[in-house]
């Protein structure tokens, strides 16, 4: 965003296409009603958008789809409050305001050349997402790339058509798991903390990438540094209550910085050198 | 015309309605036994005897206001489809706030770094700041509760004025600190004021040497200060959560955005907010960051004394006006517990005893 446009303005988007992702987890993938915006729109892998429901409010996503396919921006929202039900009540073809792209990115320049392991939990594999296809779009300049993935029950796993594809590529590893046994689920069960302890990936020129409920990333944390991984390896990205998404509005920082402008995406190096709120 | 004037006081009203004649006039008006900054009319009694129970912060940043309005649109060829039209104002006339005191002024720069000085600034307070004169009546000493002197400012500071106003002889000598001001200053009714100007920086001097100082040094706070919840904890045991103190700040500045609708049209409002309410931080999965006062507490002294200066240059987002001192309902004293983290003697782990307070 330039400083000469009003941040708060959204612009005006259409819903092309709606994905039922898992019994309450919807993707939407939307168009600028502007060509030349749609044209010319730039972000980075992790930078989020505020979605608008005119009349509801704005709640904000992460943007899913990577910036190598600009045909649509993707957003997946989970149906928790007021304005994620009223996204679920948005069909293909409505109109929607987008504020975006805001926030940092994954500092993918930097993991040119390291292995990679992603580690996601339920519609934490949002962020990942977006990262894990940019990689796949540039697979050339990443070595290997290990996927841990789990969910609740075998429907809650988002992106299925994606897990498919991953799983039978023979330059991805996915692990998937689910918390427990599951009638037809024949691939492992157990919480992903657990399952990253017993694939004990190394740690050497590896970078860990993880996003998923508050309790998983932190026992994946705890997981990442017995596995000996450096905190400036361990990358994570947040979310918070955000209004403006602009570091305006005071409320998701972590003191003087703010999830929305300087985050999401912060190293647990970076996270320890802030002040907590414990 | 000089930067130095004078006038005297049973002209105010006529200066005020003289600045109002292509703006609008923020003045701090009598109600009952409350001095509030309203927009002036001259059915009004303005006050300039005590600094006003509120600061002027909403004639630049408002209360409540709207950021953007929508429409939803639909035409005869296509029924199924509904467009939506957006509209935002930015456009804002001219506006004078009047009768603050030097604390009010420096309120405004505070929030400038966070609205101005970055490079998604707020259109809307960017506006209003660009289009509004600050004249500033500066203190003639030390009221209840203020103790700008410890923050870095002063009963005469100019920061963030464009003119300061100093009470001698019967009236007031005005000086112009910037271009805007020099503007106020050429108004017929402003009579030369060099001759008052020893006499004012005079009064400036005493009533800068009668003010507290609660601080031995610098107010910035440490970040290891933070650590010790069963200080924070002890010290918020009486806080009512009520956010008074948010409210009546001159620097506080968070907001919240809620959409309003009726039948096809509505309005995007931005309202402030208070970082002192549970639910400012809470989240729809019902994870809160802040959940316990004390963190809400500690985030908001922090924020002033010490994340903001972090970000800013050690700049103190406090202006020691001293309305959370007055007006909070259970006596919290900030003055009180930075001076107390900023005590070399201090321990804040002698808190400890208290340690079932703190998770209240």
């Amino acid at each position: 965003m330039t400083g000469n446009e009003n941040p708060y303005l959204p612009e005006l988007a259409t819903v092309m296409k709606v994905i039922d992702e898992t019994p309450n987890i919807k993707s939407f993938q939307v168009v600028f009603n502007d060509p030349e915006k749609m044209k010319n729109f730039k972000f980075e892998p992790g930078q989020v958008g505020q979605l608008s429901v005119f009349g509801v409010g704005e709640s904000t996503f992460v943007i899913n789809s990577p910036p190598t396919r600009m045909d649509y921006l993707q957003f997946s929202v989970m149906k928790a409050g007021e304005v994620t039900t009223a996204l679920h009540g948005i069909y293909e073809g409505d109109v929607i305001g987008v504020r975006a792209p805001l926030g940092n990115w994954f500092p993918y320049q930097d993991m040119k050349g390291k292995n990679i392991l992603f580690v996601g939990g339920g519609i934490g594999l949002a962020p990942l997402r977006t990262l894990i296809l940019y990689m796949l779009d540039n697979r050339a300049d990443y070595k290997d790339i290990t996927i841990i993935y789990g969910s609740r029950t075998p429907p809650d796993l988002c992106y299925k058509d994606d897990l498919k594809e991953w799983e039978e590529r023979s330059d991805v590893n996915l692990i998937l798991t689910v918390d427990n046994e599951f009638p037809g689920w024949e691939k492992r069960t157990g919480f992903v903390p657990t399952v990253l302890k017993e694939e004990a990936p190394k740690s050497d020129n590896t970078i860990a990438i993880t996003c998923g409920p508050p309790i998983m990333i932190k026992f994946v944390l705890q997981g990442l540094a017995e596995l000996k991984f450096p905190e400036e390896n361990i990358i994570t990205t947040l979310e918070a209550r955000m209004k403006c998404g602009i570091g305006l509005c005071g409320r998701c920082n972590l003191g003087h910085k703010y999830i929305c402008k300087d985050g999401p995406v912060f190293s647990l190096k970076q996270l320890k050198e802030l002040p907590s709120d414990e | 015309m000089a930067d130095k004037g004078y006038l005297p006081k049973e002209k105010i009203k006529e200066f005020v309605e003289a600045l109002g004649k292509d703006a609008a006039v923020y003045a701090p008006c009598l109600e009952g036994d409350t001095i509030t900054f309203r927009q002036y009319t001259p059915d009004k009694e303005i006050s300039l005897d005590r600094p006003a129970n509120t600061p002027p912060k909403g004639a630049i940043y408002p209360q409540c206001e709207t950021l953007l309005s929508f429409e939803f649109k639909k035409d005869a060829a296509t029924p199924q489809k509904m467009d939506v039209e957006l509209k935002a104002n930015t456009d804002f006339p001219k506006a004078v706030v009047f009768g603050g005191r030097p604390c009010d002024a420096k309120g405004f720069t505070v929030i400038d770094r966070v609205f101005v000085n970055t490079d998604t600034a707020d259109p809307y307070y960017k506006k209003r700041r660009e289009n509004t004169t600050i004249v500033t009546k500066c203190c003639n000493g030390p009221y209840a509760g203020c103790f700008c002197v410890g923050v870095g400012g002063g009963p005469a500071s100019r920061e963030g004025s464009d003119v300061v106003m100093t009470e001698v002889d019967g009236g007031y000598y005005l000086e112009a600190v910037t271009e805007k001001g020099k503007a106020v200053m050429s108004l017929p009714i402003i009579q030369d004021g060099s001759s008052y100007e020893a006499k004012a920086k005079q009064a400036n001097e005493k009533a800068t040497g009668a003010v507290r100082n609660p601080f031995p040094a610098d107010a910035r706070i440490s970040p290891e200060l933070f650590d010790s919840g069963d200080f924070w904890g002890r010290v918020v045991e009486k806080c009512v959560s009520c956010g008074a103190c948010t409210f009546l700040c001159p620097t506080c500045y968070c907001f919240n955005i809620t959409d309003e609708q009726a039948i096809t049209t509505g309005e995007r409002i931005r309202s402030w907010d208070s970082c002192m309410f549970q639910h400012f931080t809470l989240e729809t999965s019902g994870h809160n960051p802040r959940p316990a006062k004390y963190k809400r507490f500690r985030n908001r002294v922090g924020h002033k004394f010490s994340y903001y200066p972090e970000k800013y240059d050690g700049a103190i987002a406090c202006t020691g006006c001293g309305r959370c001192i007055r007006y909070c309902p259970v006596s919290v004293d900030i003055s009180e517990i930075v001076g107390y983290l900023k005590d070399p003697k201090a321990d804040p782990k002698q808190w400890a005893a208290d340690k079932k307070d703190a998770k209240n």
